[in-house]
């Protein structure tokens, strides 16, 4: 009997387990625990975009089905947020070793007016040859940016202008789940963690 | 002015001429009181028209800084990020206060300068000329001549991080 029911346990037990990392792999959205970001499991956002790569092929979010994909706004004449950010993603990459290798940088440009494919592929692979950037139409980029969240608006600085954008990084999980969104102010280590912290769930 | 001067200490008063004939004549850096320390340019990739400009200023009395200007762009701006809820805001500024004895850093993550319209691109150990105009509570205008390395965008992320100085 003793055993029996310490059987039972056990597969219920398992049952549960199993469960918990369905639920967090069909698409539900169990909220995670994360240490720095902020958990994003519930928010349907950014899963339709189509852009357009420096190849010139068309992407979506499905393309990058198996890897991590890590998605950042920017644009290439930004000095300061924009690089800061792709140096700490390579930065997280190298952190997480092997594990790094899931991690797909999806550099997105608010800018398509001024940044050419061949400026932003140039500009995104001095960070790390394995990141990749995406363009749109001005409406396709308002499109991508309002499905995201992000905010993004020219400010005009005499006969030319700068941008300013919303600066988070969008992480989804292995199967287009979206996950976890990174402050700026986060390092690259505390980053990490959290990326850890995504690729066991799914 | 002359008032002022007639006071009491001639040495100061006639320092204070010396200091004018200083400024009327073109060689400002003989008086240069403002120390630049740090300064690096962003490297560019082919056919990015603008890059940053950063640095750590300190001057020795209360200043600002109110131009900069470089050889390599056709518009040099001082511009300021701020970040609030994680949303980055990118503007103009008219200058950049220089409390006295006090670093102030030019860095991606406040002030710093903008290279507009830059003439060719900026590669890894470029010197880049910079001057700064820059003014003290008094009125007087000094220029401060700096050559400013180019490092890449790895490089200099790991150099914001080596000068643990005021963020």
């Amino acid at each position: 009997m003793n055993d029996l029911l310490t059987r039972r346990q056990l597969v219920t037990g398992m049952g549960i387990v199993g469960l918990g990392l369905l639920a967090g792999c069909d698409g539900s959205t169990t909220a995670l625990n994360f240490k720095y970001g902020k958990d994003l499991s519930n928010k349907i956002m950014g899963r339709t975009f189509k852009l357009t790569d420096t190849q010139g092929e068309v992407k979506t979010l499905s393309s990058y089905r198996g890897l991590m994909p890590m998605v950042f706004f920017g644009f290439t004449q930004c000095p300061s947020v924009c690089p800061t950010a792709l140096a700490r993603a390579a930065q997280i990459k190298k952190i997480m070793g092997e594990d790094g290798k899931t991690l797909q940088v999806i550099f997105i440009t608010v800018d398509p007016e001024r940044d050419t494919p061949q400026i932003l592929d140039a500009y995104v692979k001095q960070f790390d040859p394995s990141f990749v950037a995406l363009r749109g139409t001005l409406e396709q980029t308002q499109h991508v940016a309002k499905e995201f969240g992000v905010f993004y608006e020219k400010e005009p600085i005499g006969d030319t202008y700068t941008l300013s954008h919303t600066a988070t990084s969008f992480v989804f999980d292995s199967r287009g789940n979206l996950r976890l969104g990174l402050s700026p102010s986060l390092s690259a280590k505390q980053c990490a963690q959290d990326l850890l912290t995504v690729m066991e769930v799914c | 002015m002359n008032t002022l001067f007639s006071a009491a200490v001639p040495r100061f008063a006639l320092r204070r001429v010396l200091t004018a004939a200083l400024l009327a004549s073109i060689s400002l850096s003989a008086m240069a009181q403002t120390k630049v320390e740090n300064a690096w340019v962003r490297t560019t990739v082919p056919g990015q028209p603008s890059s940053g400009a950063f640095m750590r200023i300190t001057a020795d009395v209360d200043s600002k800084l109110l131009s900069v200007a470089s050889p390599v762009a056709k518009d040099v701006q001082v511009h300021e990020m701020s970040m609030n809820n994680d949303v980055m805001r990118m503007g103009r500024v008219d200058s950049v206060p220089l409390p006295g004895g006090k670093a102030v850093s030019l860095d991606p993550d406040g002030y710093h300068v903008m290279l507009m319209g830059l003439v060719g691109q900026i590669k890894e150990g470029d010197q880049v000329p910079l001057t700064l105009t820059i003014e003290n509570d008094q009125g007087v205008r000094e220029t401060v001549q700096v050559s400013a390395p180019a490092r890449s965008m790895t490089d200099s992320m790991d150099m914001s991080h080596d000068h643990g100085d005021s963020h």
